[in-house]
């Protein structure tokens, strides 16, 4: 009975094979062969493609890293000196710190804003689908048009947030013109661009909590900051613990919005890892050590993560 | 009594934040519509000579109609191929049990893990040595399959029970009639998400459309708009024309397609 996926097809009762869940559904003639040019030809439509577009490119960019390579000549084996060189590099350091300095300022910004409208709109409040549907707009916005946007809007001289700061008497920083603000421009960017996509994602997880939990806790006396920090809150955690993990490989990655904000600058002030990346490719011409970041940036995220998944059992809740 | 203040409260909270929210998208339009904007320091609410110059304008400058176009045509297309690739990987992973099929779908999954920025390098290389450079088919192969595509799709159809399948066996239909009458058409809440997934990414990806295209009059709505911005650097109501016609088609699928997106964002937030 268990071995029956692939024994020899055709000889299956139906009321065995109703009870295999998925059930295998054999023909007659010459079964195996055409069963397997069957699989093959469903599968070979996305195979080939993920194979020379995914995995091919994964492993030569790891055989590029050892080179060194200006894209057109002929590639210098040089080992791992490319590696050698990113991690002593002033430039890569900086870019590492920026963006870690992006993560950490917009991760609480954008999961405190996310839990406060999802907490709201978990209530009996009006219109409930249209302002959740309100919040996700930026989500599907492409980054670029965002950026354009939040440029116009963080315009030091004539933007309108340093007018409405003005109309309160406090002077407008610099923003993306100042390399003490451009960093927070970009955070301040990218929280609001995603703030929908958090609040969707801790919304569903506070839907799935059981009244009773709270009904319970009331009776017991509970207050409403009580019931947040000893129900919602640990219950929550599989959403939160979704949330963090994926904006930190995210984070990681930020580029489109540097690109079109500040394109690293002013003074290299807000350069992050994949800026750096396209522009050892295609603005120094060094190939080989921009693969060899992309693999540090790869491995770093893997491991990130992995520590992640490991120490989820310390604090986050299955029920 | 004391749940008054609080209801209050939290409508407050719930309607400044939607206003911030929809601001910038405001300004960007009330923008466009306001020749000369970001040349005064004060800026006007409520335009006082509202016109269309600037729309005027991007059209002359930029072979704005075939831009969307191209950003249009590829989208489509990705969808199209994904949507095909998917369902019939799906199909094998959920229906089609082979020896070392859980092998198969891990690294299916493992390459949803790989950044394209570690790609972007060697891919490059491969084009070139393709000869697609600067071509839409460059742009358009390396997004014809998706790995999450296989795995939402996957989900959908080991959650169909395979009672029809067995009964369609009996009946003499093979795996191509029970995947194309009866599991597909099953599934179709997961192909709409897939297709608004596979649409937006198509529609704002940047970096490899960035990288492959180079002929400006090739160059997808992202790309352009980026290019915008240094072309014109104090005319911010071009910019904002720019940002509007980019933002309306996404914005025409998302009012009609709202509660698929939604859907499938939060599902994957529970597994």
């Amino acid at each position: 009975m268990t071995t029956v996926g692939n024994s020899k097809p055709g000889i299956l009762s139906v009321t065995n094979a109703r009870k295999l869940n998925p059930a295998p559904i054999r023909r007659k003639a010459a079964p195996r062969l055409r069963y397997a040019l069957t699989v093959g030809l469903f599968l070979l439509p996305s195979a080939l493609p993920l194979l020379f577009f995914t995995i091919v490119p994964m492993v030569s960019a790891f055989w590029i890293s050892l080179n060194q390579w200006n894209l057109v000549g002929p590639m210098k084996w040089v080992g791992l000196d490319n590696y050698a060189r990113l991690v002593t590099d002033p430039g890569t350091q900086g870019a590492f710190l920026h963006t870690v300095y992006y993560i950490v300022g917009y991760l609480p910004l954008v999961y405190s804003g996310g839990l406060a409208i999802a907490l709201a709109l978990n209530t009996r409040i009006k219109g409930r689908s249209m302002l959740r549907g309100l919040y996700f707009l930026p989500v599907v916005t492409s980054w670029i048009v965002v950026a354009l946007v939040w440029r116009w809007l963080l315009n030091p001289s004539t933007g309108i947030v340093n007018w409405l700061l003005g109309l309160i008497g406090i002077a407008g920083p610099g923003w993306w013109t100042d390399p003490a603000w451009s960093m927070p421009a970009i955070i301040l960017a990218s929280a609001w661009k995603d703030l929908g996509f958090v609040m969707v994602i801790l919304l569903a997880g506070l839907q799935a909590i059981p009244e009773e939990l709270y009904e319970a806790a009331t009776v017991d006396g509970a207050g409403p900051w009580r019931r947040l920090f000893s129900i919602t809150l640990p219950m929550l955690s599989p959403s939160t613990f979704f949330v963090i993990v994926l904006s930190l490989i995210n984070g990681f990655q930020v580029f489109d919005q540097v690109y079109a904000m500040t394109g690293g600058g002013p003074n290299n002030s807000s350069q992050v890892v994949v800026q750096q990346i396209y522009d050892l490719t295609f603005r120094y011409g060094k190939a080989g050590e921009a693969s060899a970041l992309s693999w540090l940036l790869f491995l770093f995220i893997l491991v990130i993560t992995l520590i992640q998944v490991r120490g989820q059992k310390k604090w986050v809740n299955y029920a | 009594m004391r749940k008054f203040p609080r209801l209050i409260a939290l409508n407050i909270l719930v309607v400044v934040g939607a206003a911030v929210m929809v601001f910038p998208f405001l300004w960007a339009l009330v923008t466009s519509i306001s020749p000369g904007a970001g040349l005064s320091a004060t800026p006007q609410l409520v335009p006082e000579n509202p016109s269309l110059s600037a729309y005027a304008e991007l059209l002359q400058r930029l072979p704005f109609v075939q831009i969307v176009l191209n950003s249009l045509i590829l989208a489509v297309l990705t969808t199209v191929f994904q949507l095909a690739t998917s369902s019939l990987a799906a199909y094998v992973f959920s229906r089609m049990p082979f020896k070392g099929r859980n092998a198969v779908f891990a690294v299916y999954l493992a390459t949803m893990m790989v950044p394209l920025q570690v790609l972007v390098v060697p891919l490059f290389v491969e084009m070139k040595s393709l000869g697609l450079i600067n071509t839409y088919l460059g742009v358009l192969l390396p997004g014809i399959a998706s790995a999450f595509g296989v795995f939402l799709l996957r989900q959908a159809m080991n959650s169909v029970p395979t009672d029809l399948d067995q009964a369609a066996t009996l009946d003499g239909a093979g795996h191509f009639r029970i995947f194309g009458l009866i599991v597909l058409p099953l599934v179709r809440p997961a192909l709409a998400t897939l297709t608004v997934f596979a649409f937006l990414n198509s529609w704002n990806s940047f970096l490899w459309p960035l990288i492959i295209l180079r002929t400006p009059g090739m160059k997808t709505l992202p790309v352009a708009l980026a290019g915008l911005q240094g072309q014109y650097t104090t005319q911010w109501d071009i910019v904002m024309a720019g940002s509007v016609v980019s933002v309306l088609p996404m914005l025409a699928l998302y009012i009609f397609t709202q509660k698929y997106i939604i859907q499938g964002v939060a599902g994957t937030g529970l597994k």
